[in-house]
Formats: structure tokens, C-alpha cells, sequence
């Protein structure tokens, strides 16, 4: 136990949780947007899978992370989209229509894998970035600003969802159509627009979350994700769809996780205790979830299909 | 309600039951231009599909086990379903009672074969009714969301169940051998499932599971307690109002969905060729994401027990041509995952559609009895809000 607290373990720990938050971040941030606007989408994981499978085929392909991300964005749009057309206007319960986007994106990601590559062969990861002067700071700048690119981008994009949430006639409209789509209805919002804006947003931070993933992880496996899109699902509850309680969460889950790495690489958790802490995540969410279901409400209209004059 | 029921008699009610097979149909279609992008003839590929499901009587066993774990979880989603819960747990309620059964069945190896079979499925069933419990307790209790808790505890399950089989209940022959393959020993003779017809593959697991339905038929429609279960589902304030207990409810219905889903578990184990409990390090590996399947199984099968024995029998086929499809035109299995997807997505989303002909109301929150129910209906029972 004594060789974890030394400085140089620490940082890296510390660094590593926040390099591992980043995907659960942006597909969380995603999800808050549509729930926000009362749509569930539990279809997450398969559409971080493929954007997952895509950015890594294109990085593959053209040796860009740029153009892998921007793939990622672009499966992420069209996933997005086909998901507000399956729960916005099909109407489909939210609860289990995901699920089948799920399936589709694990069989369909691990397909187009065998199918155009194969055997893994790593790809080249995203470039470090350090922030001239802020990185330097001792122990902080090691932690914080020696990241690369997407985990400054995921981290700024909390400050802007919730400008965006909270500041804007479109946050407006989001939060209205989430608690009250009868009354923005009748004001003249468009509730089948507002949603399939957000639920779109949604998509695209998924396929982005999947690509980011791959892309620093420099490989793609069947079921790479390996359910991490279901946590950022829970993380938006735990975060009781706020940005800034979305990001509180994603940090807690990279800090666990790293923990654990850290811990079996140092051998204090035996290896056949690996599999029990596995579990450490999923069961740390339910028991934020009972925390959080006591004091926050969620958005009323939350998994209902709206039908005007229903 | 009861005048609802009369009208309704206008429109054929299988037009309405034609809906989620338009919409197999139709995922289907899109299986055939990705066969036919992977450079596979799709003719040929559901030709063999049609004829690995049903064209034999070895095809139809096999589809008759494929269903029986989709019977079995699609009976105790129906169950949670008409309380107005969502059981997303079938996986980990599979993966819960199956390793409970496997676990008893390996400590009492020395239970003469009359009492070890009932012991293990009941302990299926106990582990399962356990996974379903927690999460019923939390949505009443906590009002914690059911999709989330169950989806965690999925994840639990299987965590739980590579750490017992890659430790604690491994085979022993394994690590002598040192190939650590994670599964256990083969398990005590006595608890195999009993074939039916002699030697074939065809053991009591389908018999038990059509028995399991019209089980939950008779509880749902004539016992106390599905009454309640409905009232519940239909209208939590007047089950309140009338002096049901909605949160016991809503718990007993998750357990029963659970315990199900558990049993599922157990006759996917002592059933098996292997008559062992292997993992892969997914949950897929064990269930065949039959916990996933069972829902869509029961949503075709309109919420009604006895009506997902044909939809399972059916989706059981869908799998098993499946595979007969993969392997005559040589495509990947995951393409079968893949239209597993498109096709739970096809059949959800065409269910409002379905429900629109057959002009009932339409949100799975506001379901109504899919066939009619007998004469007593929730709101003669409720008195009105």
C-alpha cells in the first residue's frame, strides 16, 4: 500500500481518472440534453460503439485523429437522428427501443471489424497538449494541463451545455418540453423539433465519446466500450441533469477506475479479486442513485412520448 | 372500460397482431441488403434460415430450446409490465439464478436425483427473485428508476459471475491441467433435465416454461394478487384508494419477474450439452441476451402470458435460422447480433402502431389488458380517483 502514496503514483492516478472520464463525460453531457427534453435514449452504448469502430477505421485508414473524430461526429449524427425518428415520431418505449439500438451497434461495430480489419493493429493516439505556463506548475500542471486535445474539449464543453441549458431560448425551450410539453406546446414550441435537436446532440456527443475512446486507447476490440455507455446513462441521474453534477460524476468513475488500475498494477488488489472490483462502478451508481432520487426530481415529462391533445 | 371492450369488436383484432411480424419483416429486409453488401446471396441465406428453424424436426427442438428461456423471461416481464415496471434485469436475473442453482447443485452433490432436480431449480428461481427484488425495493422504497438499477445490476451479475467461475466454483480439473478455462465441473447428474422422447436434444425445459405461462395466466387473471398487480400497473392511485398496498405490489411483481428470469437461468445451465456453467466474460455468453429477447418476446405476444408462447416460439426461430444463416453463407455471427438489434427496435417501434388498431390506450404506462379480461376491471375496483 505504502509504494501508492508516492508523488509521482498519485499524479499519475490522478491524471489517468481524468483521461478515463472523458468519453463517459461527453456521452453524459450528451444524454442530458435529451433528457432534459424528456427523451431516454438507452441506445448510447451501441452508438458510442460504432463512433468507437469508425474513428478508429479512418485513423487507420489516413493516420488523422482529426478525421477519425470527425467520423465519429458524423456516425454520431445519423444515429442521433435515427433514434429521435424511433422515439420522437415512431413513438417507441424508451426502455427497451434503446436496447435494440444497443445490440445493433455491438453486433454491427464488431462485423465491420472482422469484416475490413481483422486482426487488431494499433493506431497512432491523440497528440499531448500542454498548456504553455499552466503546465508547468508543479504537481497541478502534471495533473490537469498535460492532457490532449478532446480532454480540454470534453471538459470545456461543460461550461457551454450549461450556458446552453440555462442561458439560451433553446435551453429554454428544452427544459420546457422536458417538464411541461403540453404548456410549450401550446406556446408555440415545437416539441418534435426541440427533441429531435437534442436528441440529435445527444447522437453526435455518443459517436464522439466512442471515436475519443478508441482513438486514445489506439485500438478497437468487440464491445470496447464495454458498457460504459449505460453508466453515462446513470451518470446523468447521478448528476441530477446538471452539466456540472454530469462532470462531478464522470470525474468520481475515472478516479475509481484508475484506482483500480493502479491498484492491480501495484499487486494491493489480488488478481482474482479483479473481477469483484469490476463491480465497484455499477454498485457505487445504484447507491448514488437512491442518494439522488431523495432529493432531485426528474425532468416530469422524462420517457413520454408526446402526442398533441393526448 | 367495458364499453371500450364491446367497441373495439369492430376492427379484427389479427390485424393488429400483424403489425410486429410487418416489422420482423421489414428488419429483416434490411438483414438482406447487408447480407448482400457482405457478398452474400440473401436468398440463399433465409432459405436456410426458414429451413434451420422449422424445416426438420431436429430444427424445431432447437428452436423449441432456443425459445424456452425467452418464454420464461418474456412471462415475468409481462408480469412486470401489467404492475407498470420495466424489467430491463432479465440478463442479470438469468445470470443470478443460474449461478445460485449451479452453486447448490455443486455443494449437496450427494442429493439423491428425485430431490436435487426441484432443489436447483428452486434455487433458480430463489436467485432470480432475489436480482428482481432489489431493484422493485428501490423503485418502491427509494423510487429509484427501475431501467437504471436494473441495467447496474446486470452489470453486477456479470462481474459476480467471472469471478465465481474463475475462482471459487472453477472446475478443479482446470487449474490442475493449468488451462483455467472458466467453468465449472460437470454438474451432478441427478439435476440434467430429464429428456423428453428418449435420446434427442428435446429436454422438459419448454414443457416447464408453457406451464410457467399459463401459470402466470391463472395469477395474473384469477388470483387476488394479479388483480392487484393490475390495478397497480393501470392506476396506482385508485389501487391505492381502494386499500392495495402499491409499493408490496410493485416489489412482489419484481420478484416474480425475477424469479422467472431465474429459472431461465437455471434450465439454460442444467440443461445445457455441457451440463455446466461456462462465461465467456460477457452476459451475453450465458443468456444469448435471451433477457433482452424475452421483452421483445412478450411485447409481441401482446403483455399476455399465453400468447408469448407462439411469440417466443417464433423469436426462438428467428435465432436459431439465424445461426443456419450465418453458417450457410459464411458471415460473421455478429451479424446476427446486429439484426437481433433491428429487429427489437422494428418490433418496439411498431408497437404504438399496434395498439392503435386495436384502439386501446396507447403508452406501455396506460396498457391496458391486451385480450379482455374477465369481468372485473380496475376501476369498478379502484371507485374512481
Amino acid at each position: 500500500m505504502n509504494e501508492f502514496f508516492t508523488q509521482a503514483i498519485l499524479i499519475a492516478t490522478v491524471a489517468s481518472g481524468i483521461r478515463l472520464a472523458v468519453p463517459l463525460l461527453l456521452a453524459s453531457l450528451g444524454e442530458t440534453f435529451g433528457q432534459r427534453s424528456g427523451v431516454l435514449n438507452l441506445g448510447v452504448d451501441g452508438i458510442m460503439l460504432l463512433g468507437a469502430f469508425g474513428g478508429y477505421y479512418t485513423v487507420l485508414k489516413t493516420d488523422s485523429v482529426w478525421l477519425g473524430l470527425l467520423t465519429g461526429i458524423g456516425i454520431g449524427i445519423i444515429l442521433g437522428l435515427v433514434s429521435a425518428v424511433i422515439s420522437v415520431t415512431l413513438k417507441a418505449e424508451q426502455g427497451i427501443s434503446g436496447i435494440g439500438i444497443y445490440l445493433f451497434g455491438l453486433g454491427m461495430s464488431d462485423l465491420l471489424f472482422q469484416k475490413l480489419v481483422g486482426t487488431p493493429r494499433p493506431v497512432s493516439s491523440f497528440p499531448k497538449l500542454d498548456i504553455p505556463g499552466l503546465s508547468d506548475i508543479p504537481i497541478l500542471g502534471e495533473m490537469l494541463f498535460q492532457h490532449s486535445m478532446i480532454v480540454y474539449v470534453a471538459f470545456g464543453l461543460v461550461p457551454v451545455s450549461m450556458y446552453i441549458i440555462n442561458r439560451t431560448t433553446f435551453g429554454m425551450n428544452i427544459r420546457a418540453v422536458g417538464e411541461n410539453p403540453e404548456a410549450a406546446d401550446s406556446l408555440g414550441v415545437s416539441v418534435v423539433r426541440t427533441r429531435y435537436l437534442t436528441v440529435t446532440i445527444g447522437g453526435t456527443l455518443a459517436g464522439i465519446a466512442g471515436a475519443a475512446l478508441a482513438i486514445d486507447l489506439g485500438i478497437f476490440q468487440q464491445n470496447l466500450t464495454n458498457a460504459q455507455g449505460f453508466i453515462a446513462i446513470a451518470l446523468v441521474y447521478f448528476g441530477a441533469w446538471r452539466p456540472a453534477g454530469v462532470m462531478g460524476g464522470a470525474l468520481l468513475y475515472g478516479f475509481v477506475n484508475s484506482l483500480v488500475l493502479q491498484f492491480k498494477t501495484l499487486g494491493i488488489i489480488p488478481r482474482s479479486w479483479s473481477d469483484i472490483a469490476a463491480m465497484a462502478p455499477a454498485i457505487i451508481t445504484i447507491l448514488a442513485l437512491v442518494l439522488v432520487a431523495r432529493r432531485f426530481r426528474q425532468p416530469a415529462a422524462l420517457t413520454k412520448p408526446f402526442t398533441r391533445g393526448a | 372500460m367495458a364499453t371500450a371492450e364491446t367497441n373495439r369488436r369492430s376492427r379484427p383484432k389479427f390485424v393488429a397482431y400483424l403489425v410486429p411480424l410487418a416489422a420482423v419483416v421489414v428488419a429483416l429486409g434490411i438483414g438482406a441488403i447487408m447480407l448482400g453488401l457482405l457478398g452474400a446471396s440473401p436468398i440463399e441465406g433465409f432459405r436456410a434460415m426458414l429451413k434451420g428453424a422449422f424445416g426438420s424436426s431436429d430444427a424445431l427442438i432447437e428452436t423449441a430450446l432456443k425459445a424456452t428461456p425467452l418464454l420464461f423471461v418474456g412471462v415475468g416481464i409481462t408480469i412486470a409490465f401489467r404492475a407498470n415496471v420495466i424489467n430491463i434485469g432479465g440478463e442479470g436475473q438469468m445470470v443470478a439464478g443460474a449461478l445460485l442453482a449451479t452453486a447448490i447443485a455443486l455443494a449437496l452433490p450427494d442429493l439423491p436425483a428425485v430431490v436435487m432436480l426441484p432443489t436447483v431449480l428452486v434455487a433458480g428461481i430463489v436467485g432470480g427473485a432475489a436480482w428482481g427484488a432489489v431493484p422493485g425495493a428501490l423503485k418502491a422504497y427509494y423510487n429509484v428508476n427501475e431501467i437504471l438499477s436494473t441495467i447496474m445490476l446486470n452489470v453486477v451479475a456479470v462481474q459476480l459471475m467471472n469471478y465465481l467461475l474463475r475462482g471459487p466454483m472453477i472446475d478443479p480439473g482446470e487449474l490442475e491441467r493449468g488451462t483455467r478455462i472458466p467453468q465449472t465441473a460437470r454438474l451432478q447428474e441427478g439435476a440434467d433435465l430429464p429428456l423428453l422422447f428418449g435420446g434427442g436434444r428435446l429436454h422438459i425445459g419448454p414443457l416447464v416454461a408453457v406451464l410457467a405461462a399459463i401459470g402466470a395466466y391463472i395469477l395474473l387473471w384469477r388470483t387476488p394478487l394479479g388483480y392487484r398487480v393490475r390495478a397497480v400497473g393501470l392506476s396506482p392511485d385508485a389501487a391505492r384508494y381502494a386499500g392495495i398496498s402499491v409499493k408490496r405490489t410493485i416489489v412482489l411483481a419484481m420478484t416474480m419477474s425475477g424469479a422467472m428470469s431465474g429459472l431461465a437461468g437455471a434450465v439454460l445451465v442444467f440443461g445445457s450439452e455441457s451440463h455446466r456453467m461456462v462465461t465467456d466474460g460477457s452476459t451475453v455468453g450465458f443468456t444469448g441476451s435471451a433477457g433482452f429477447n424475452g421483452i421483445v418476446a412478450a411485447l409481441f405476444g401482446g403483455l399476455h402470458p399465453l400468447w408469448t408462447i407462439p411469440a417466443s416460439f417464433m423469436f426462438g426461430g428467428l435465432l436459431v435460422g439465424g445461426i443456419a444463416l450465418q453458417r450457410a453463407v459464411q458471415v460473421p455471427s455478429a451479424l446476427i447480433m446486429a439484426l437481433n438489434g433491428l429487429v427489437v427496435v422494428f418490433v418496439v417501434a411498431s408497437d404504438r402502431w399496434k395498439k392503435r388498431l386495436q384502439e386501446q390506450p396507447v403508452h406501455l404506462d396506460d396498457v391496458a389488458p391486451n385480450p379482455p379480461p374477465p369481468r372485473e376491471t380496475v376501476v369498478d375496483g379502484g371507485g374512481g380517483p
